[in-house]
């Protein structure tokens, strides 16, 4: 077997980019304890959905996007920014909803696909059971629990789960 | 921000669109066929719902009034949705047609939106054409699914491409209002969307043996605010609460 080196895709190298080159790191830093309510297990960051950090005199201002139209979840997800930055003592804080250019799972970062899958989620494009490995699994509905995700079957393990949409 | 009244019209018209189907698509929330269904036709609801938002949002700062407002506390005739959207949602074929019809048309409304001069309504078609396509590959399965089914999936489906066929004449109708719009490179010349509308909507017929209604479709209205009987009680369940206690918060 080729072993393959793990790729960073365009998008997201360029997301990868902006936080390595902030003035702010410790900002992101901080919000790496925010979590996607609905999936708890990989941070906003992770997600794509938060885009960009910035400490101005008067304000932290933070840029994110959300995944889909109607996802619920962004209001909590504003909570939560605000609450662990007020928790660090930064007490002014803007939040601006970015919508162009649109999320896309691309935006998704490669370590937390594996958590994903860990957690019982089958990562975007890859419909193996997150259970047993197998790759023979057949869609069930093209919408599943949240608006990112599908739910799919194993035929081995006859295993329902959650996909997270190609999108 | 000053005021543009055209364009605050074209966007409370987008907006009304999505809300209108929005809250038609969760009429089937715990009534759909089976649980799949079910959540399906939430999902693609809640999508409806946050393109409404969206856009309810970005007119109210145009008008002056807040999104909840535009939602709640307007009466019919000052809807400016399609009318084919606010129809009852029927039977599922009834529902599935609409769908289909709605999602070919949407997805070619919205890539052309996406080049709008406008940068806030590009970037909400931007989100919508994504949900669209998604929507549009669902939809059209279920034609497939529907006309090559059983006598009866194939006969019901029939039936409500029939009905519905009268009200895709709007899509194609543009008014003063977003005539000018096109000049200034902000709305999508509706049009020109109609060869390639009619020719996958042919083409996907023919494959799931249903045959193209044989009179030119003729209603239209719902940009101007005259609409059918349904809207009005659509309205008065999605704003009974509002109704009855205004300004009331969650």
């Amino acid at each position: 077997m080729v072993e393959t080196i793990p790729m960073v895709n365009a998008s997201r190298y360029a997301l990868n980019r902006v936080r390595a080159q902030s003035s702010c790191p410790e900002l992101y830093d901080l919000l790496d304890q925010v979590t996607d309510p609905e999936v708890p297990v990989i941070s906003i960051w992770e997600l794509g959905v938060l885009q960009e950090v910035m400490l101005a005199p008067e304000a932290v201002r933070v840029v994110i996007t959300p995944t889909y139209s109607g996802c619920p979840a962004m209001g909590q997800i504003e909570t939560d920014i605000i609450s662990t930055l007020n928790q660090a003592g930064y007490e002014r804080v803007e939040i601006e909803r970015r919508l162009s250019p649109a999320w896309t799972s691309d935006w998704l970062d490669s370590g937390a696909r594996e958590r994903l899958r860990q957690y019982g989620i089958a990562g975007p494009g890859h419909t193996a059971c997150p259970q047993c490995g197998s790759t023979q699994t057949t869609p069930v509905s093209e919408f599943g629990s949240t608006a990112c995700k599908a739910l799919y079957r194993c035929e081995a393990c006859l295993e329902p789960f959650d996909y997270f949409k190609k999108f | 921000m000053e005021t543009d009244p055209e364009l605050a019209d074209y966007v409370l018209r987008l907006g009304d669109d999505a809300l209108v189907t929005s809250q038609r698509l969760c009429e089937w929330c715990a009534q759909a066929p089976f649980l799949e269904e079910d959540i399906a036709l939430a999902n693609i609801g809640l999508d409806y719902l946050g393109r409404a938002r969206l856009l309810l949002q970005y007119a109210g700062e145009l008008l002056g009034r807040s999104e909840d407002d535009l939602a709640y506390q307007r009466d019919g005739h000052e809807f400016r949705n399609l009318l084919m959207v606010e129809l009852p949602r029927g039977d599922f074929a009834f529902t599935m047609v609409r769908q289909y019809l709605l999602d070919e048309y949407e997805r070619s409304y919205f890539t052309d939106l996406q080049h709008s001069s406008d940068e806030r309504l590009a970037a909400i078609a931007g989100k919508a054409v994504k949900e669209v396509s998604y929507h549009h590959r669902r939809s059209a399965e279920w034609m497939r699914r529907l006309g090559l089914g059983t006598d009866e999936s194939n006969a019901r489906s029939q039936v409500a491409l029939n009905e519905l066929w009268a009200f895709v004449a709007e899509f194609f109708v543009m008014d003063d209002v977003e005539k000018s719009l096109v000049v200034r490179g902000v709305a999508v010349d509706r049009v020109t969307l109609k060869s390639t509308w009619s020719a996958g909507v042919e083409a996907l017929l023919s494959e799931a043996n249903l045959t193209v209604p044989e009179y030119d479709p003729y209603q239209t209205g719902g940009r101007q605010g005259v609409h059918t009987e349904y809207l009005g009680h659509l309205l008065t369940e999605m704003q009974t609460l509002q109704r009855r206690y205004p300004g009331l918060e969650w």
